[in-house]
């Protein structure tokens, strides 16, 4: 025992414009669980992408040693050839094929192309067993939960004679019962000699499995603890200890009355309707103030905003919403536009831009009428506008007729940001603003979000990046698993106390 | 990590500003090349066949000829492109155009309806079914996120079967009342009068030779000049206007060429129909039609809507765009173009048949795509189409009048369909 099974030496990888990793050191023993904890953003899953081929060899630098032997992995193929296997945060499982067909997509047991299903349902049979699911493998996946499709994919690396299992959050959407299950699993299979990667910022559960806890922070290395040292308070310190630097626009809040408050706010899941998402949240937001909201990946923070917004998330959705006192109609969204309020996406791409269009087209989609009278647009009125908000907020571009998509990601949030900006809402809820965008442009949106609170506006931003809440904000609401856990003026509040909050939140869920 | 790249805000724009020469001169002419190149692949594939065909293709009773043949198939690419556009499909319109017809005839010729079989009426009464038509499957696709491929799958296996039902099974429903038929083979009046240049020969036995002689239809003449005047007079304003507020991508002499080049194929298209019988009635509706559509598209902030959802529909959504009305609108304004369409294809026929518009769908989605429009949705222009769906009937005509069979002129169409998407892409990924 207690050879060292995986060695990776001075992992640096460069994404365009930013260094996700830089000399990374990361060893794990043979039969060991190892976690690997940090914040959102700190390089974790980045890490795991690398062991596992996602970024071939030749895009990194640095060294995988695997049983003694250097890895220079192509693909993902390579990486589980030699037993090395990553079961990712979203589940790469097919919902309308049955366990048996997921196990083994890809690698069935065939003679010349034809399946041999009594086989293959046989060894998946003997698979569950080991994992401990009680389900027929002829059951489609979608007919089973959330706990259960993760057990599957336990299964699935298992039948590739795992040596290596790496497991990326999995309890990010279990219940706590299915999570509990989950830990006693990975110590079932600890016994029995298996090597895990737990990457989580669960850490009660860390506590719980981890012989070792190695600390990621700003995609380096902060240390690694032999388990006689993990406590949460020890890994807390570890994790969110930076120095703050001068990374966010001074500024003077003039803080006024409270124009925004929700009230009782409750949402149920849009598919799985008994599944309360977000439970009897009460908040408010002050003239002039910027208000955080806190909480890990999946507290519910977006599904709450978007909520709000129009009603384009969830259903059942109760509460009140008052603006200035009368409560206002956020039924759809362009009523909620007409109230004055405005949600900058998470999601640029997805939800924020019509990437094959231009900037100009997509500044002044949320107000149309204001470039139109009787439904004729203005082209010169829209072209001023245009340039006007990329001059506002300083939109890199050769001219406003540059396509969205050829844009880097913080001029595409530029972008975003314009369009919200020109349908002049007197609250704006923001998004993960910065995410995914270089320190410059975080600097300039910071400014755009300081300048429109001296405006008098009341703005929310929800942020996964604590220093950045700490920074640009005057409150901070702690949410987690749908509700809020906390709240804290600025001035008093610290990454410790918001952790503490959440970690504390944890428990009470069930 | 200090933020070294966080001022300096300004230095990017003014180099721009700066930089507004030569540069931007070619990055215009390459944007307008590949808009032209389009209406210059018209033109070369009108030149060959009219190469081919000894001179026939440009001859003003053919001309007519090809106008009054693909009417039908642009009226109907104008609504399809708007679907397309907005990130959907219609496979119904040939068949909704042929059920048109039919009840049309049945309304004029059959049915005892006594006034109201008046033909401007039951022209009324079929575009208001075509707009029901087009709502109802709409809605279905709108509210209710069925796939618009099925859904007017669907709706062409049922109008297409009403149809024949319609009809009584394989036979025609005629003759229609000519001033029915006027819609797709009449000509507009010559109120002015016509002007005789060159007097036809008068062969010997005293009766003048028919197409001898050059008279002109002067009513067409006028209309001509008043669109190619008007055409130019609006350009130079938006130009004047644009310069005035400090914004031209296009350069002056690339302006004028455009303008020169375009007024003298109207011109000389204008002489072509005056020296015939004048301006057909169908493309002075075409005309019309088009020319609100440029509109729509290109001014009108529903045309800007229905971009924004065909790009991004959670994105366009999220901006407050009602996104389940403007898909049924975008389905109503197919209905209503189908059944004009088919009201063209029966004035053509002169009497309603089975298999009027039979297959026509293909043509019209083949013209979208050869337009430029792309099968994601979003991208797509009513000129584009509009150049699509003659590129497609030019090859028609002019292989018709070659005696090309007409099993290999699918061929050639489909060959060209692909070949546009194809250099459509290949441009798109270079780019």
């Amino acid at each position: 025992m207690a050879s060292t099974i995986l060695e990776m030496r001075d992992i640096t990888k460069t994404f365009p414009g930013v260094k996700a990793l830089s000399n990374v050191n990361l060893s794990v023993e043979e039969g060991e669980i190892h976690a690997v904890v940090g914040e959102n953003g700190a390089g974790k899953s980045t890490l795991m992408k690398v062991l596992s081929g996602v970024y071939p060899s030749g895009t990194y630098e640095g060294q995988i040693i695997f049983r003694g032997q250097e890895c220079n992995f192509k693909g993902i193929h390579d990486s589980e050839h030699i037993g090395i296997v990553i079961i990712h945060q979203e589940l790469a499982l097919v919902p309308m094929l049955s366990i048996t067909e997921n196990i083994f997509l890809g690698n069935e047991h065939a003679t010349y192309g034809v399946i041999d299903w009594d086989a293959n349902e046989t060894r998946t049979g003997a698979l569950l067993k080991k994992v401990g699911l009680k389900e027929d493998p002829k059951t489609l996946i979608t007919n089973i939960g959330v706990g259960k499709q993760q057990l599957v994919e336990i299964a699935k690396a298992l039948s590739k004679e795992v040596k290596l299992l790496i497991l990326d959050e999995p309890t990010a959407s279990l219940s706590e019962k299915d999570s509990q299950a989950l830990l006693d699993l990975l110590l079932e299979f600890k016994r029995q000699g298996m090597t895990s990667i737990l990457i989580s910022h669960k850490l009660n559960e860390v506590n719980r499995v981890a012989d070792k806890v190695t600390v990621i922070r700003d995609g380096r290395t902060i240390e690694t603890l032999p388990r006689k040292d993990i406590s949460e308070d020890r890994i807390i310190t570890s994790m969110v200890g930076r120095s703050l630097d001068d990374r966010y626009p001074p500024r003077e809040p003039k803080i006024g009355d409270v124009i925004f408050e929700v009230k009782d706010w409750s949402v149920y899941h849009p598919i799985h309707a008994e599944r309360q998402v977000i439970k009897n949240i009460n908040l408010n937001v002050r003239k002039g103030e910027v208000v955080g909201i806190a909480g890990l990946m999946g507290a519910g923070r977006t599904e709450f905003a978007m909520s709000l917004f129009g009603r384009s998330y969830g259903r059942h959705i109760t509460g009140e919403v008052s603006l200035h006192g009368k409560p206002i109609d956020l039924s759809s969204v362009s009523k909620a536009v007409a109230s004055g309020i405005a949600y900058v996406t998470e999601d640029r791409k997805t939800y924020g831009l019509n990437l094959i269009d231009h900037i100009k087209h997509n500044v002044t989609l949320a107000n149309l009428s204001g470039v139109s009278s009787r439904g004729v647009i203005d082209d010169m009125r829209e072209m001023s506008v245009a340039n006007d908000y990329r001059k506002k907020t300083n939109i890199r571009a050769s001219s406003v007729y540059q396509l969205t998509g050829n844009l880097s990601g913080g001029n595409q949030q530029k972008v975003v940001l314009s369009k919200w900006l020109f349908a002049d809402p007197e609250v704006l809820i923001l998004d993960e603003p910065t995410r995914g965008i270089d320190v410059g442009a975080k600097y300039e949106i910071y400014t755009i979000i300081a300048r429109l609170a001296a405006e008098g506006k009341a703005i929310i931003v929800i942020s996964s990046e604590m220093p950045e809440l700490l920074g640009i904000s005057d409150r901070i609401y702690v949410m987690n698993e749908g509700r809020i856990v906390g709240e804290m003026a600025a001035s008093d509040a610290s990454q410790e106390k918001i952790m503490r909050a959440i970690v504390r939140g944890e428990g009470k869920a069930s | 990590m200090s933020t070294e790249s966080a001022p300096a805000p300004q230095s990017g724009l003014a180099e721009d500003v700066k930089q507004q020469g030569p540069r931007v001169a070619v990055s215009a002419l390459t944007t307008n090349l590949r808009e032209y190149g389009l209406i210059i692949a018209l033109i070369v594939i009108m030149l060959f066949f009219q190469y081919t065909t000894s001179g026939t293709l440009f001859k003003p009773v053919n001309l007519s000829n090809l106008v009054q043949q693909n009417s039908f198939i642009i009226v109907m690419a104008l609504g399809m492109l708007l679907v397309i556009v907005a990130g959907y499909i219609d496979l119904s319109v040939g068949s909704v155009a042929g059920f048109i017809g039919a009840l049309a005839a049945m309304m004029m010729v059959i049915w005892p309806l006594g006034m109201f079989s008046n033909p401007l009426v039951v022209s009324i009464v079929c575009l208001i079914v075509g707009a029901l038509i087009g709502a109802a499957q709409g809605y279905w696709i709108a509210y209710h996120k069925i796939p618009s491929f099925i859904v007017t799958l669907a709706g062409m296996l049922i109008f297409r079967g009403i149809c024949q039902a319609l009809l009584g099974g394989g036979s025609s429903v005629g003759p229609l009342p000519d001033s029915f038929k006027a819609l797709s083979s009449g000509f507009i009046p010559d109120v002015i009068g016509p002007l005789t240049l060159i007097p036809p020969t008068v062969n010997a036995a005293g009766k003048t030779i028919v197409g001898s002689g050059l008279t002109l239809h002067m009513t067409t003449v006028v209309l001509g000049l008043i669109a190619v005047l008007a055409y130019a007079y609006f350009g130079f304003r938006t130009r004047r206007k644009r310069e005035r507020h400090g914004y031209e991508a296009e350069p002056f002499p690339l302006f004028v060429i455009k303008t020169l080049v375009g007024s003298a194929l109207a011109l000389f298209l204008v002489f072509q129909f005056a020296s015939y019988r004048g301006l057909p009635v169908v493309l002075l509706v075409m005309g019309v039609l088009i020319s609100l559509f440029v509109f729509v598209t290109k001014r009108m902030t529903i045309g800007r809507r229905i971009y924004a959802m065909g790009g991004n529909a959670k994105a366009a959504q999220l901006s407050g765009i009602n996104t389940e009305r403007l898909t049924l609108l975008v389905f109503i304004n197919m209905g209503v173009l189908s059944a004009l369409g088919g009201l063209i294809i029966a004035a053509r026929l002169g009497q309603a048949v089975p298999a009027a518009g039979l297959g026509s769908e293909l043509d019209v989605i083949a013209a979208v795509f050869i337009g430029g429009a792309s099968a994601m949705g979003g991208v797509g222009q009513v000129i584009g189409a509009v150049v699509g769906g003659f590129i497609m009937g030019v090859m028609n005509n002019g292989m018709s009048i070659m005696g090309v069979n007409v099993d290999w002129q699918q061929v050639v169409k489909g060959l060209v369909l692909l070949g546009a998407v194809i250099f459509d892409v290949y441009n798109k990924n270079k780019a």
